[in-house]
C-alpha cells in the first residue's frame, strides 16, 4: 500500500530548494552538464530518494552540474519506472535512474519483467554493507555464540528483518547461515514491513538476532542499544572499525547492497562517458563526502562494464541462493 | 527534568525559532487541506530547507511543525468534501462531514481544531513527562499484540452495523480484507491477486480508495440529486459557537482519546490511524442510548474523538523516534532520516547528549498547538463557506481534487482508472445502501492484521500466541465485548419494546 508518495508540485518544490541551496554556494568546478533528470522508481523518503536527491544535492553544490531535477515514479517494485524508461528511451538521453539490489532479485523472481541488462548501465556508485545485530544486553557476544544458540534449538532462533522472506534481509540472513556452514533454508526468518518495526521486534525480545543494513546498525549501535554480531564486508570499515567481519570470524559471508544509475537503452557513448566521467569527479568532492558520510555508505564506483561485471556476479550469487530457498 | 524544560525553553523562545515553528505550521496546514498530500510528502518537500538551516533544533522545530500542522489541516477535507486525504482522518468524516451537511461546517471545523489542539497539548505534557519511561512500553507489544489491536480496530466496525445493517457491514468489511490482499504480502515477495499487471503490484493505494469509496461518490450525487446540496446556511459565522452543552459532553471524550490515542502513538506501527478508529469505537460504545444513535450521523463526539486521537498519536509517536531511534510510522521515518543527516542521533541517549534538541522539540510542540488553534480559529469562518459555492462549481471542484489527489500520490495514470472504476462501484454500492466506511476500515488494518498475524504464527508456530501472551487474549476479549455490545443492547431494547408491547 503505497500511501504516500512524490507529486509533482513536490519535486518542483524540492528541486527549486536544492538548486536554492545550491546557488549559495561558490561554484568550485567546471560545470560539466547543464542539467540532469534523476528518475526515482520509488515514494519519498525511500533509499533510492536519497540517493538521487543526495548525488543531486552533491553535483549541484561542486557546480558540476547546472540544475538537477528529480521525478517520483512508483509501482511495480520498481517495474513501472524500468518500463517507462524503456519505452521512452529515445526522449530519455537527459535520464538517470537510480536503483540497488532490489533490481536484481526482483528480476529474479520475475517481479520486474525486465533486467538490469535492458538499460544503459551507467555506474555503480555507492554500497551498504549488511550486517547481523542483537541487542546490546543480549548474552550473544559473537557470531559463534549466536550459531551455538541456534543449533541448540533451531526453530526457537528468529532472525528478523525489514523485508518479506525472499527479500534481501532474508537473503543475506541465508548467505551468513549457508557461509557457517548451515542449512539456509533451515533456520526461522521472520520478515518485517519495514526496518523500523523490525529493530522494534528485536528489541522487544520477539526475535533473536535482525538481518539489517550497516549504516541502520552503526546508528543503533553507536547509541548502545545493540551490537552488531557481523559485517558481510570483506574487511573492517573505517566508519566503525569495532564491529567484527564475518570473514574474520570465519564465515564466508560478503554482500554489498549496491545503488546505481542506469540511462535508457541506445543511450550515445559519448553521452555515457560524460555521465560516467561527471559521477567519477562528483565522487572526489567534499560535497560529495558531505553526503556520502550521512548516507553511512561506503563509495563503490563502479562504471560500466566493471558495473556489468559486478551486477551478474550478484545475479549468480542470489539466484544460486534463492534456487536453494525455494523462491525460483 | 526542570532544568532540561528551562533549556528548551530558551532555544525555543528564540525568535528564529518561533518563526520556524509559526512557518512550519502554516505551510503544513495550508499544503496538508489539500487531499492526497499527507504529512509524509510535506515533510519529504521540506527536508531540503530544514538541512540547509543547518541548526539542529531549528530543523527538527521546524519540522515538526509542518507535521502538526499537516495533520491539523488534513480533516478539512474530511468534514467539508467527505474526501479525507490521510488514512488518520478517516475516522474524522464519519461525523464530521454529516455535520457539514447538516449546514454545521463552522462548528465541525471548530471542534476539530479545539480536539486537536488538545490531544496534541496533552501530548506534548504526556511526552514530556512520561518519554524516557514510555520507551519500554512501546516495547511491550509483540506482533501478536498487535495483530489483537488490529482485531479491536476492525470492531469499529460495528458502529456502523447500526440497524439491520449488520451483515452488510460485515459483507464490506471482508471485502475491504479482499482488497487489502492485493500486491505484495506478507509470507512471500510474489505478488498477490494482481492479474499479471505490474500497476498492481504494490496494491491499491490508501488515497485512490478513499477517494473512490467516500468523494467521488458524494459528487455523483450531489449530481443526481440536486436538492442534496442545500446546504443551508453552512457559511454563516454563528455556527461556529460551540454551546455550553456541548463543550461539557465533549470534554471527557477529549480527555479520554488524549490518553489512549497517546499511548496507541506510542507502539510503533500501530499510529494515528488505529487511534482514531479504535477512539471512535470506544467512544461510540461508551456514549449512551441517543447519543450512541447519533454516530455516524453527524455526532460531535464523534468527531471530537478520532480528531483528538489522531493528534494525541502523532505525539506519542515520537516517543520510539526519539527515545529508541525507532520510526514508529513512514513520516517519522523521514523525520528519522532528517535528523540523522543533521548529526542528531536518536535514541537512548540523546537526552543526554544532545538535551538542548529534545527539550526544544518538546516545548515548540506546546508552541507549535498553540499557533495552530490561533491560526485555524479566525480561518474558519473562510474555509467553511468552501460549501457554499454553487453547486455547478462546488462539483467540478470536488473532482479535480479527488483526482487530482488519487494522481499525485503515485504519478501515475492507471490509478485514475482504478479510482473512477471504485467509485462506479462505490457509487452501486451506495444506492443499495451499504455502508462504505467498513470497507475502508478493512482495507487499512488488513495489511497490518495479515503482518502481524503472518508474523505471530510463525514465531509460536500455530495458534498457541493467543493463549500464551495474556495480553493478546485480553485485547480479543475486547474486540469481541466491542463487537457484540451494540447487537446486546439491541437485543435487549427491543425485547424491552416487545416487552412494553405485550403488557399493553
Amino acid at each position: 500500500m503505497n500511501t504516500f508518495g512524490w507529486t509533482r508540485r513536490a519535486l518542483i518544490a524540492a528541486a527549486t530548494a536544492t538548486v536554492a541551496l545550491g546557488g549559495a554556494v561558490q561554484a568550485q568546478a567546471e560545470q560539466m552538464m547543464e542539467s540532469v533528470h534523476f528518475l526515482i522508481p520509488g515514494g519519498a523518503g525511500g533509499g533510492w530518494d536519497g540517493t538521487a536527491r543526495g548525488t543531486g544535492e552533491a553535483l549541484v553544490n561542486a557546480g558540476l552540474v547546472g540544475n538537477a531535477t528529480y521525478e517520483n515514479l512508483s509501482g511495480g517494485g520498481g517495474g513501472v519506472a524500468i518500463a517507462n524508461l524503456i519505452e521512452n528511451a529515445a526522449s530519455s538521453h537527459g535520464t538517470l535512474m537510480v536503483n540497488s539490489t532490489p533490481i536484481v532479485i526482483r528480476a529474479l523472481t520475475g517481479e520486474i519483467a525486465q533486467s538490469f541488462r535492458d538499460l544503459t548501465m551507467v555506474a555503480g556508485t555507492v554500497g551498504d554493507y549488511a550486517a547481523l545485530v542483537v541487542t546490546a544486553d543480549s548474552p550473544l557476544q559473537s557470531m559463534e555464540d549466536a550459531l551455538a544458540s541456534y543449533r541448540e534449538a533451531p526453530m526457537d532462533f528468529a532472525i528478523g528483518g525489514g523485508s518479506v522472506p525472499g527479500g534481501m534481509d532474508h537473503l543475506v540472513a541465508a548467505i551468513v547461515m549457508q557461509g557457517a556452514g548451515e542449512d539456509p533454508t533451515a533456520f526461522n526468518y521472520i520478515g518485517y514491513d519495514a526496518g523500523g518495526e523490525a529493530m522494534a521486534g528485536l528489541l522487544s525480545g520477539e526475535i533473536d538476532a535482525l538481518s539489517t543494513g550497516f549504516s541502520e546498525a552503526i546508528a543503533l549501535a553507536e547509541q548502545g542499544e545493540v551490537r552488531i554480531l557481523g559485517v558481510t564486508a570483506p574487511e573492517r570499515v573505517p566508519a566503525y572499525d569495532a564491529a567484527p567481519t564475518f570473514a574474520e570470524q570465519g564465515i564466508d559471508a560478503q554482500f554489498v547492497n549496491w545503488r546505481g544509475f542506469f540511462a535508457a537503452p541506445g543511450l550515445p557513448a559519448e553521452q555515457l562517458t560524460a555521465y560516467q566521467d561527471m559521477l567519477a569527479t562528483m565522487m572526489e568532492t567534499p560535497e560529495w563526502e558531505a553526503v556520502r558520510a550521512r548516507m553511512g555508505l561506503v563509495n563503490i564506483y563502479r562504471p560500466g562494464d566493471e558495473f556489468t561485471a559486478f551486477l551478474e556476479a550478484q545475479e549468480k550469487q542470489l539466484g544460486d541462493l534463492m534456487r536453494e530457498l525455494g523462491f525460483l | 527534568m526542570l532544568e532540561g524544560l528551562l533549556i528548551g525553553l530558551t532555544s525555543a523562545i528564540s525568535p528564529f525559532n518561533l518563526m520556524m515553528v509559526v512557518v512550519g505550521c502554516l505551510i503544513g496546514t495550508l499544503i496538508g487541506m489539500l487531499p492526497g498530500l499527507g504529512p509524509m510528502s510535506i515533510i519529504a518537500i521540506m527536508i531540503p530547507v530544514a538541512i540547509g538551516i543547518g541548526d539542529p533544533t531549528a530543523a527538527l522545530i521546524l519540522l515538526s511543525g509542518v507535521y502538526y500542522g499537516a495533520i491539523f489541516g488534513g480533516s478539512t477535507s474530511s468534514i467539508l468534501l467527505n474526501a479525507p486525504g490521510v488514512a488518520g482522518t478517516v475516522a474524522s468524516s464519519f461525523d464530521g462531514y454529516p455535520m457539514a451537511r447538516k449546514g454545521q461546517a463552522g462548528k465541525a471545523l471548530t471542534i476539530a481544531a479545539i480536539a486537536s489542539f488538545a490531544g496534541g497539548t496533552i501530548g506534548a505534557i504526556l511526552l514530556m513527562i512520561f518519554a524516557p519511561a514510555l520507551s519500554s512500553v512501546a516495547l511491550l507489544f509483540h506482533s501478536a499484540e498487535y495483530f489483537a489491536l488490529m482485531v479491536v480496530g476492525l470492531s469499529a466496525i460495528a458502529a456502523f452495523a447500526g440497524t439491520g445493517q449488520v451483515a452488510k457491514a460485515l459483507m464490506m468489511t471482508i471485502l475491504g480484507l479482499i482488497l487489502g490482499t492485493v500486491g505484495e504480502g506478507a509470507l512471500s515477495n510474489m505478488p498477490r491477486f494482481t492479474f499479471g499487471m505490474m500497476e498492481l503490484q504494490s496494491g491499491f493505494s490508501f488515497i485512490t480508495l478513499a477517494m473512490a469509496m467516500f468523494a467521488l461518490p458524494e459528487a455523483l450525487f450531489l449530481v443526481m440529486n440536486p436538492s442534496r446540496a442545500a446546504t443551508g446556511d453552512s457559511g454563516k459565522i454563528e455556527n461556529l459557537r460551540i454551546t455550553r452543552d456541548e463543550a461539557k459532553s465533549i470534554a471527557p471524550v477529549i480527555g479520554r482519546q488524549s490518553l489512549q490515542g497517546f499511548f496507541i502513538g506510542v507502539l510503533p506501527g500501530a499510529g494515528a490511524t488505529i487511534a482514531s478508529f479504535l477512539g471512535y469505537a470506544v467512544e461510540r460504545n461508551i456514549a449512551k442510548g441517543k447519543e450512541q444513535e447519533e454516530f455516524g450521523k453527524g455526532s460531535i463526539k464523534g468527531l471530537a474523538a478520532p480528531e483528538t486521537a489522531n493528534n494525541a498519536a502523532c505525539t506519542g509517536s515520537f516517543v520510539p523516534l526519539l527515545t529508541l531511534g525507532i520510526p514508529g510510522s513512514g513520516t517519522t521515518a523521514i523525520l528519522l532520516g532528517a535528523l540523522l543527516a543533521l548529526n542528531v542521533t536518536p535514541g537512548p541517549r540523546l537526552m543526554t547528549d544532545t538535551p538542548d534538541v529534545f527539550w526544544a522539540v518538546i516545548i515548540s510542540m506546546y508552541i507549535g498547538n498553540l499557533v495552530l488553534l490561533i491560526l485555524n480559529l479566525p480561518l474558519i469562518p473562510y474555509i467553511a463557506k468552501i460549501l457554499t459555492i454553487p453547486r455547478t462549481f462546488l462539483i467540478p471542484f470536488i473532482l479535480f481534487f479527488t483526482l487530482m489527489g488519487s494522481y499525485l500520490g503515485q504519478n501515475n495514470s492507471t490509478e485514475l482508472l482504478i479510482l473512477v472504476g471504485f467509485g462506479v462501484v462505490a457509487t452501486i454500492l451506495r444506492f443499495a445502501d451499504f455502508p462504505l466506511a467498513p470497507l475502508l476500515i478493512g482495507f487499512i488494518l488488513g495489511t497490518m492484521l495479515e503482518d502481524n498475524f503472518a508474523r505471530a504464527m510463525q514465531l509460536y508456530r500455530g495458534f498457541g500466541f493467543i493463549l500464551e501472551r495474556p495480553m493478546t487474549l485480553g485485547l480479543l476479549v475486547l474486540a469481541l465485548v466491542l463487537v457484540l455490545l451494540p447487537s446486546y443492547r439491541g437485543y435487549r431494547a427491543r425485547k424491552r419494546a416487545e416487552g412494553v408491547a405485550d403488557g399493553d
